[in-house]
C-alpha cells in the first residue's frame, strides 16, 4: 500500500530538505519511494509543494486530490489551500505560523482567521504546532523544517527514533547537526 | 549502490556511465541539474554557453573531435538552438551527441507550453523519452549507442515531473567508448547544397533504418492485461496511468517516440477492444495511430494544456475519484514575488514612479509586473525587450522615446541581447536600455555566466565588461546605477530618457540570495514616528505589511537593504 505525504509551504521556508530527509529515510527503510519537487519561479516567495510517495512499487511522482495520508505544512494558509488532496482519515501537520502572502501585504484581502478550526470542521483531523517557536528555542527560526520533522515521526510507530536521527545525520551539514537533533526532539515532543 | 536520484541527477550519472566527456549548455528550468551534476564529475568538462544555440554547436565541435558529447536546454531554448539541430541531423555525428531538451507542461517556469516533440519529427531526429529516473540514466546510455550506430544526434525530451522527481536509481560503472578518429569529410560535414542535398537521402533513409529499430526495441514495451482497454503512453503519463490502472489494462509503453514502432503499435491495437493515447500537450502519438487508420480515444477527452495527473486520467476514462473537501471561502493567492533585499526591486520602483513603459524579458526581474510594482508591460522570449523597444521606438517615435525602457538581465542580455543592441547601435532608435547586472543568473538558482568572471565550477574565468561592450558598439552614453540608492536611479533615469540619443544604463547590485553577499540587520519600525501612510507598501516587499495601521518588518526576510528607509517621510523605518 502506498503512503503519501505532502509538504507545503512558501517558497524559501525548507521544504527541500525535509523531503531529502524522508526520501533518505524512507529508502534506507528498503521503500520503493518517490519525491516530487518545484524548482524555478515558485521557489521566489511563492506557495510550493513537494510530494513524497513510499510503498512496496510507487509510480506517479505526484499525490491527487483526496489521497495524502499527511499534510506537513510549513505555513497555515498553505495547509488550508491544500486541504482537498487530503484522504478522507488523513491528517494535517502544521506550523501555526502565518506568513502574509501578496494580496494581504498590499490590503486587497485579509488573512482568513480560524483556518485550523475550519479544517477541524470538515472533519480533517489537525496537529498544530507553533514549530517558529521551537526552532528559535533549539538556535535557528530555519529549523522550522525539522521541527516538522520531529512533529511527524510521532505518527510513524514502526519507524524507531533512532532511524530518524541517523538520517538528520547523512543529510545535514556537520556544523548544524546539533541544532537540528534538537529541533526533531523539540518537534516530537 | 541504489540512491534516490533527481530525473537530472540520473541523467547527469547516465552521462557520466556512458563516457560523456564534453558538455555544453544554457540553464533553463526544468533542465539546468543535468549539467549542474555532470559537472560534479571531474571526469566530465562542464561549461555554460551564453545560449543554447552556442552550447549545441559547442557539443557538436566536440563530436566530431571524438568525444562523446551533451548539451541541455529548457524546451524553449530548443528554439534558439533549432537552426544547428536541423542541419547536424544532415551531417550526423562523429562520436555520439545527446541533446536534452525539458518541457514544462504546466508552465511552472516558462513562457509557453510548447510540446518539443514536434522537432524530432520536424529535424528528422530520433527522441527518447524516459519515464523515472532510472529510465533516464538508462536511456542516455541506450542514446550513445544509437547516436553512433545510426549516425545522429539524439534528442532524450524530459518533462517537468521526471526531470525534478527523485526514484531509485542503481548506479553502475562508467564505461569509455572505443576512440573513433575524427576524418576530414568534406561530403559530410559541409552543409553547402552541393553536399547537403546528397546527404537529404540519407537522413530519410536514417529514419526508415531507425523505425525497423523501435520495432523490436526494447525501448518500447508491451505489458499485457485486460484487453478491453489498450492504452498508448509515455514519459510520466505511463505513471499516472499504471496508478489508475495498475496491471488491469493493456500498456504499449513507449521509450522511443521518434520514430514511432508502426507494427508493434498496430499489432497492439489488433490485441485490444478499445484504444486510448495518453500523452500530455499535442496529440503527437494519437496522430500517427489516426494515420495508421486506427480508431483511438485521445484529445477527444483528454487535454491538450496542462500536466495530467492520476485524478485526470481517472476522471476522463471514467474511473471513481477518491472523496476529498475544501474549505468553502476564497483563499488568497500566493504568487512569487520579488525577495526580501531584491536589487531588482528599487529600479522597478523607479520605473513604476515615473510611469514609464517598460518592454521586459525573461528571468526573476519579470516578476516586476506584479501588483504593486505593475512595472512592465511585455515579456515574449530572451533578448526580446531590446529587439522590440527598437521596433516600438521607431513606429511610435517621440511619442515613446522620452519614456520607455527595456529591462534584460545581465544573464539574458549575454544570451540574446547583443544582437539586438546592435540592431539599436546601427538603425540608430533613440532607445534606453536597462540591463539588470545582479552578478548571477537568477531564476534557474545561481548559474555563473561570461560577465560574472566564473565559470560552471566556481573557477575564475573570462570576464565581459559590459560598459567596454556596449561603448565599442557605439553607444557614448553608458551610465552605472546602484539599484538600492533611489535618488540616483530617479536621476539618471530621467536624464537618459531625456537625452536624444541611445543609451544603456547598467543597474549593478548582486542578487541578495548570493552566499557571499553580506546582508544588515533588520530594519525596525518606531511605531510613534509611523503614521500608517502605506508609502513603503509600494514597493512590494514580502518583508514589510501593515498591522493595527503601523508598519511591521518581518525581521526572518528582511536584509536590510534599506530601500523601503527613503521612502518614508517620517523617519520611522531605521536600520539596526
Amino acid at each position: 500500500m502506498t503512503k503519501n505525504i505532502m509538504i507545503v509551504g512558501v517558497g524559501g521556508q525548507g521544504s527541500l530538505l525535509a523531503s531529502k530527509l524522508l526520501g533518505h529515510l524512507l529508502l534506507s527503510e528498503g521503500y520503493d519511494v518517490k519525491v516530487s519537487e518545484v524548482h524555478g519561479m515558485s521557489q521566489r516567495g511563492g506557495s510550493v509543494v513537494t510530494y513524497v510517495r513510499f510503498g512496496e512499487k510507487v509510480y506517479s511522482p505526484v499525490i491527487d486530490r483526496g489521497q495524502a495520508d499527511f499534510i506537513v505544512s510549513f505555513e497555515k494558509l498553505e495547509a488550508a489551500r491544500y486541504l482537498e488532496y487530503l484522504k478522507e482519515d488523513g491528517r494535517i501537520v502544521v506550523n501555526t505560523q502565518e506568513i502574509d502572502p501578496m494580496p494581504v501585504i498590499t490590503g486587497a484581502m485579509q488573512y482568513p482567521e480560524n483556518l485550523v478550526e475550519k479544517m477541524e470542521a470538515l472533519g480533517a483531523k489537525v496537529d498544530a504546532m507553533d514549530c517558529l517557536s521551537l526552532a528559535e528555542q533549539a538556535g535557528s527560526a530555519k529549523a522550522v523544517n525539522i521541527v516538522l520533522m520531529g512533529r511527524l515521526s510521532r505518527y510513524f510507530d514502526e519507524i524507531p527514533l533512532e532511524k530518524w536521527q541517523q538520517a538528520i545525520q547523512e543529510c545535514v551539514p556537520a556544523k548544524f547537526l546539533e541544532l537540528n537533533q534538537k529541533a526533531f526532539l523539540l518537534g516530537r515532543g | 549502490m541504489k540512491r534516490l536520484m533527481l530525473g537530472n541527477q540520473a541523467f547527469a550519472r547516465g552521462l557520466y556511465e556512458a563516457g560523456c566527456s564534453f558538455v555544453s549548455s544554457y540553464p533553463g528550468t526544468p533542465s539546468t541539474e543535468v549539467t549542474e551534476e555532470a559537472a560534479k564529475y571531474d571526469e566530465i568538462y562542464c561549461e555554460w554557453a551564453p545560449n543554447e544555440k552556442v552550447a549545441m554547436e559547442a557539443a557538436f565541435g566536440a563530436s566530431l573531435a571524438r568525444k562523446r558529447s551533451f548539451c541541455g536546454m529548457k524546451h524553449v531554448g530548443l528554439n534558439v538552438a533549432a537552426d544547428p539541430l536541423f542541419t547536424c541531423s544532415y551531417t550526423g555525428v562523429n562520436a555520439g551527441m545527446i541533446i536534452c531538451v525539458a518541457d514544462d507542461p504546466g508552465m511552472h517556469s516558462s513562457q509557453n507550453e510548447q510540446d518539443s516533440r514536434h522537432y524530432a519529427v520536424a529535424a528528422k531526429v530520433p527522441m527518447l523519452e524516459p519515464a523515472d529516473s532510472a529510465e533516464a540514466c538508462e536511456f542516455v546510455k541506450k542514446a550513445y549507442e544509437i547516436s553512433e550506430e545510426f549516425d545522429t544526434p539524439v534528442i532524450i525530451k524530459m518533462c517537468t515531473r521526471v526531470a525534478h522527481s527523485q526514484s531509485v536509481v542503481e548506479e553502475r560503472e562508467r564505461i569509455l567508448p572505443e576512440p573513433r578518429p575524427y576524418e576530414k569529410n568534406i561530403a559530410k560535414y559541409v552543409m553547402m547544397p552541393g553536399n547537403a542535398i546528397r546527404r537529404h537521402p540519407f537522413v530519410e533513409e536514417r529514419t526508415r533504418k531507425l523505425a525497423a529499430y523501435a520495432e523490436t526495441s526494447d525501448l518500447n514495451r508491451v505489458e499485457m492485461g485486460d484487453p478491453r482497454i489498450g492504452i498508448i503512453t509515455s514519459s510520466t503519463s505511463y505513471q499516472y496511468v499504471k496508478e489508475v490502472f495498475g496491471d488491469s489494462a493493456c500498456i504499449l509503453k513507449l521509450g522511443m517516440i521518434h520514430p514511432l514502432p508502426e507494427k508493434l503499435i498496430l499489432d497492439f491495437a489488433e490485441k485490444v477492444d478499445k484504444l486510448v493515447i495518453v500523452e500530455e500537450l499535442d496529440p503527437v502519438i494519437e496522430t500517427h495511430c489516426r494515420k495508421l487508420g486506427l480508431k483511438v480515444t485521445g484529445k477527444d477527452v483528454l487535454p491538450l494544456e496542462g500536466e495530467f495527473s492520476q485524478n485526470l486520467i481517472a476522471e476522463k476514462l471514467g474511473v471513481e475519484l477518491p472523496a476529498s473537501r475544501k474549505l468553502e471561502e476564497t483563499l488568497p493567492g500566493r504568487p512569487p514575488v520579488m525577495c526580501a533585499g531584491c536589487p531588482h526591486r528599487g529600479l522597478f520602483y523607479t520605473l513604476a514612479k515615473n510611469k514609464c513603459t517598460v518592454l521586459g524579458d525573461i528571468g526573476c526581474y519579470t516578476l516586476g509586473a506584479v501588483a504593486p510594482l505593475n512595472a512592465m508591460e511585455m515579456t515574449l522570449c530572451m533578448g526580446a525587450s531590446i529587439s522590440a523597444i527598437h521596433g516600438f521606438n521607431k513606429a511610435l517615435g517621440e511619442e515613446s522615446e522620452g519614456r520607455t525602457v527595456a529591462v534584460i538581465g545581465d544573464s539574458t542580455f549575454m544570451h540574446s541581447g547583443m544582437t539586438g543592441l546592435a540592431n539599436i547601435a546601427y538603425n540608430q532608435s533613440n532607445s534606453t536600455v536597462i540591463i539588470l547586472d545582479n552578478s548571477i543568473t537568477g531564476m534557474t538558482g545561481h548559474q555563473q555566466n561570461p560577465t560574472t568572471g566564473y565559470n560552471i565550477k566556481g573557477d575564475p574565468a573570462g570576464k565581459i565588461d559590459l560598459e567596454a561592450l556596449c561603448r565599442a558598439m557605439g553607444f557614448d552614453r553608458v551610465r552605472v546605477v546602484d539599484p538600492y540608492d533611489l535618488d540616483q536611479c530617479d536621476k539618471v533615469l530621467r536624464e537618459e530618457l531625456e537625452a536624444k540619443a541611445p543609451s544603456v544604463i547598467i543597474s549593478r547590485r548582486p542578487c541578495a540570495l548570493l552566499k557571499y553577499v553580506k546582508h544588515e540587520k533588520p530594519l525596525k519600525v518606531d511605531c510613534e514616528k509611523c503614521v500608517g501612510c502605506k508609502s513603503c507598501m509600494r514597493l512590494g516587499c514580502p518583508a514589510i505589511s501593515v498591522k493595527d495601521g503601523k508598519a511591521v518588518i518581518d525581521t526572518t526576510l528582511c536584509v536590510g537593504c534599506g530601500v523601503c528607509r527613503q521612502l518614508c517621510r517620517f523617519g520611522a523605518l531605521q536600520s539596526q
